[in-house]
This record gives C-alpha cells, structure tokens and sequence, in this order.
C-alpha cells in the first residue's frame, strides 16, 4: 500500500531556481510529495523556504525549473487553469494574513467567491463556513474582526480558510511561528486531526524542531538554496553532518 | 565625480518608476473593461471615501470660502470693486482654487489612506492570500479604488466648491451687507459652462491620479512596517505633485479651447 502511494508525487519539484537579483536563493531545490504524507521542510530564517512554497503556487515566478502539481506543469498553465487549480491546494500563509477589513465569516466565504455557480443551494456557503470554523472549533467567533482574535484564534481561522474547498494538498508556511508553545501545540493537534479527517498530503515549512518531530514523517533540510538532507526525523537527528546537526542543536 | 553619479542614479531609478507606474496604468485599463466586476468592492470603496472626507472638505471649502474673501475685501474696496467680489470669489474657486486645495486634502487623506491600506495588505501576505483563493487582486483591490477615487473626486470638488461659495457669502452678507440671493445670483451669472466644464474634466483626472498613485505604492510596497510608512508617505508626496502639473496641462489645454 504504502509503495503504491509512492509511486507517483503528487506535487513535484524539480531542479527549482530564484534569483532575486545578485541574491540567489534556490539553486536547484528538488522535491517530491507523496500521497498522503507530511513533508517537512526546515530551513534557517531566509534561507527561501517562503520563496519556494510560493513558487509552488504560481505566486513567484521561478527563473527555471519544473513544477508539477497532480500532473499539470504549473509554469505551463493560463490563469484560468491556474485558479482551478488553486482551489485543490490549501495555503496557510506565516502571519495568518486574514483580510483585516472583513469579518471572520467574509475571510471564509471569500474563497468561495468564485465559486459561487458550484453551490446552487443558497445556505451552502453558511454550511461550509460553519462546518470549517466548527473544524477549527472557533465555531461562535463566526461575526467577530480578525483584529478582535488573539494570534492563536487568527491561525485557526486561516487554517479554517484553507480547508474551506476541502483540499487535497494542504501547504503551511510556518504555522507555529509567532505563537506561544501551548497554542503552538494546539495548531500542530489540530493540523493532524485534519490530517487524518481530510487524508490530505501536507507539506509543513518550519524551523520549530518540536513542530518537525510531531508531525513529519519524512523531512527535508533547505540549506544554501538545495535540498541539503533528506530523511525521517530519527534518521536525521542521528547524522553526524555538522550542517545537518546545526537544526538539532540547542 | 561622486555627485555626478548619485544624480546618474536618482534619474535612473526615477525614470524606472515611470517605467513601472505607465505599466500600471496599461494594467489599470487593460482590466477596467473586462468581467468580472467588483460592483460591490467598488461601491463600498465609494461610500468609504465620500464618508471619510465629507467633513474635511466641508470644514476646508467653508474656511476657504471665508478667508479669500475676508482677504481680499480690503484690495477691492481700495478699487471701490466691491460689487465683483461675488464673480470674482466664485470664478477663481470653480475654476482653480476649489479643485486644487479640495484635490490636496484628498491626496492627504485618500491617497495615503489607499497607501497604507495595500502596503500592509501586501507585507502581511493578504494580496498573495486573494490571488491564491481565485480572486485577481489587482481587479478587486487596485481597479476598484482607482475608479473610486476618480468617481469620487469630482462629487468631493463640487461640495467643496458650493461650501466655500456659501463662506464667502455669509462674509458678503455680515460685512458687506449683499444677501445671499443676490451673492449667488451674481455667482452664477458671472459663471459660464467654460468654467466647470474644465474644472470638472480636471477633477476627474485628479480622482485618477489620487488613485493610481496610492495603489501603486501599496500594491509594489515593500518588506516590513517601515515599507507600510514609505508607501502611505510616498503615495500623498508624488500625488501632490502630480496634481500640480495636471492642473498646469489643464490650464495651458483650457486657454487653447476656451
Ligand atoms: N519579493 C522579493 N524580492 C526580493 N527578495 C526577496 C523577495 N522575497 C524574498 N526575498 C529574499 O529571499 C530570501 C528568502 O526569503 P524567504 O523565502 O522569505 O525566507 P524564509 O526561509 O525565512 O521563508 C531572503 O533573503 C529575502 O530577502
Ligand atoms: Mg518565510
């Protein structure tokens, strides 16, 4: 079973490359993410793990490199093919970036905008949002302003977001960062009871070693814009690399 | 030497922003005209800037109104013109003072209100959150307020420039002794269509420039809070700027035409 599953990535990099003027960042990144699994990558702060995960989406145009998503080249795509697309990935982005000008219910329904003609029935929207938000067990904080969240309330509500068109593929962008150590356990409980609900493939981008070992089960280390070391957590704690130990330390 | 080239430098970077604001604005009309439209954005974007200018231009105009005229009673009674004081007040306020001062405030307040807003919106991640949940942001953010602003614009200058209007008249009426039917009266006869059709053409151009201004500076803002600043700041200095020679092509245009 878990061979099958392995056979074909559902989300691929290949040989990703960005420059941002003199300042390489990836330099031939590979990645594969298989059905099913958590994927974690670590890297140091500024080492592009935000980069590529954008570059993932189509929200940065890689310099070169392949990237594909359930068989679809995403350099290749239009527009319109790109946000059908989208809507199968799930992206919780560092800072939650919940719209600060709408209520905690227009954030959720925003998604859902453009997908108006797939939910006919008119109380569909309100069951998604309430079924999401329920999810996240933020069920009554449904009218309240982004602003009136603590920062682990706002989390939730973003991973509410994400989850709202049921996506296959989830991508984190540090979910812990910001967050004290019980609220950043709660979002890591969370992500893998939607784990288990949704039998989503997630690929988790962190430096919070803790997050890594609860939820991996395979990482990657980003290290001067490759993909340095690969391997479970166990396998990686054990290395002898100095660059590898630098994560582990302290 | 050094100088030489600092000035090399600035003029480079100045003639790449032109670069980039005159692609933003190809971008602003490639997608104005094409579905889908954010009415709603658009209407609420409106409502937001009518509602959080109304006071400031109605307290400005009516201070505008008082002060131009309180100033310049005494050069006209030294002439004994004191009976072109209601044409005069009011030509030079439809035509110019009106629109240029009203334009300004809303550069203060609108401009560097859209500044801050997308700057923020862009460094806390909120622009790539709508483009990856299906919504072109630049139609629903940027083509929305800057049709706002140029819609808006207009309406604010006219407000504007019927306050300062009823200012100078209640100067007129207390020190002059004119009442306000024969102030307006007066206005309106001395007034022609040469004057507010190009004042009105020029509002519009002013609303766009407000617009265009702010959002470009948000939308491209940089990293970090110090980004946000810069962006609010920048986007209220170029506007006023732009404002200004706006209105001297629309001037030199106006006195070919009219
Ligand atoms: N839009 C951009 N323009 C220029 N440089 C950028 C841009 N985005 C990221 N970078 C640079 O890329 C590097 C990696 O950034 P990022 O991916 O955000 O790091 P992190 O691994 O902490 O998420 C940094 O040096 C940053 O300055
Ligand atoms: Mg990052």
């Amino acid at each position: 079973m878990e061979s099958e599953n392995k056979i074909v990535p559902v989300l691929e990099l290949k040989d990703l490359r960005k420059s941002f003027g003199e300042n390489t960042v990836l330099n031939g990144f590979n990645l594969k993410l298989y059905k099913g699994e958590n994927l974690v990558v670590m890297g140091k702060s500024g080492s592009g793990k935000s980069v590529m995960i954008k570059c993932l989406v189509g929200l940065i145009e890689a310099d070169s490199g392949s990237i594909r998503i359930k068989d679809h080249d995403i350099t290749k795509l239009g527009q319109k093919e790109l946000d059908i697309l989208r809507t199968e990935i799930g992206f919780l982005f560092q800072g939650s970036a919940l719209y600060d000008s709408m209520t905690v219910r227009e954030n959720l329904e925003f998604p859902l905008r453009r997908h108006k003609k797939k939910l006919e029935l008119k109380g569909h929207t309100e069951t998604l949002v309430i079924e999401a938000l329920t999810n996240v067990g933020l069920a009554d904080a449904i009218d309240l302003m982004p602003a009136e969240l603590s920062g682990g309330m706002q989390r939730r509500v973003a991973l509410a977001r994400a989850l709202i068109l049921k996506p296959k593929i989830i991508l984190y962008d540090e979910p812990t960062t910001g967050l004290d150590p019980i609220t950043s356990k709660e979002i890591i409980q969370l992500m893998r009871t939607i784990q288990d609900t949704y039998n989503t493939s997630s690929l988790i981008i962190t430096h919070d070693v803790d997050c890594a070992r609860v939820i991996s089960n395979r990482m990657i280390l980003l290290v001067d814009g490759i993909n340095y070391a690969e391997g479970t957590y166990q396998e990686l704690i054990a290395s002898q690399d100095p660059k590898v130990q630098a994560f582990f330390k302290n | 030497m050094g100088k030489t080239k600092t000035i090399l430098d600035n003029s480079k970077v100045f003639f790449a922003e032109v670069g980039d604001i005159s692609y933003f604005t190809a971008r602003f009309f490639r997608e104005v005209f094409k579905p889908p439209f954010e009415f709603k954005e658009l209407l609420r974007q409106c409502f937001n800037m009518g509602n959080r200018s109304l006071l400031l231009v109605v307290v400005t105009g009516f201070i505008l109104g008082l002060v131009f005229t309180l100033q310049s009673r005494p050069t006209l009674m030294e002439f004994g013109a004191e009976s072109w004081m209601p044409s005069m007040v009011g030509i030079s306020i439809v035509r110019e003072i009106g629109p240029v001062i009203i334009a300004l405030i809303c550069a203060g307040r609108i401009g560097s209100g859209i500044g801050a807003e997308l700057g923020s919106m862009r460094v806390t991640e909120q622009i790539d959150a709508m483009e990856v949940s299906g919504t072109n942001p630049f139609k629903y953010l940027v083509v929305t307020r800057i049709v706002a602003t140029t819609l808006m614009l207009p309406l604010l200058i006219i407000i504007g420039d019927t306050v300062a209007l009823l200012g100078s008249a209640l100067i007129e009426n207390l020190k002059g002794e004119v009442s306000y039917l024969l102030y307006f009266n007066q206005v309106f006869d001395a007034i022609t269509y040469a004057d507010i059709i190009p004042a009105t053409i020029k509002s519009f151009f002013f609303g766009f420039a407000i617009g265009l201004v702010g959002c470009y500076k948000g939308y491209y803002c940089s990293k970090g809070t110090v980004g946000v600043g810069e962006a609010s700041n920048a986007a209220v200095v170029y506007t006023s700027m732009l404002l200004f020679i706006i209105d001297f092509i629309a001037v030199f245009i106006t006195d070919i035409f009219f």
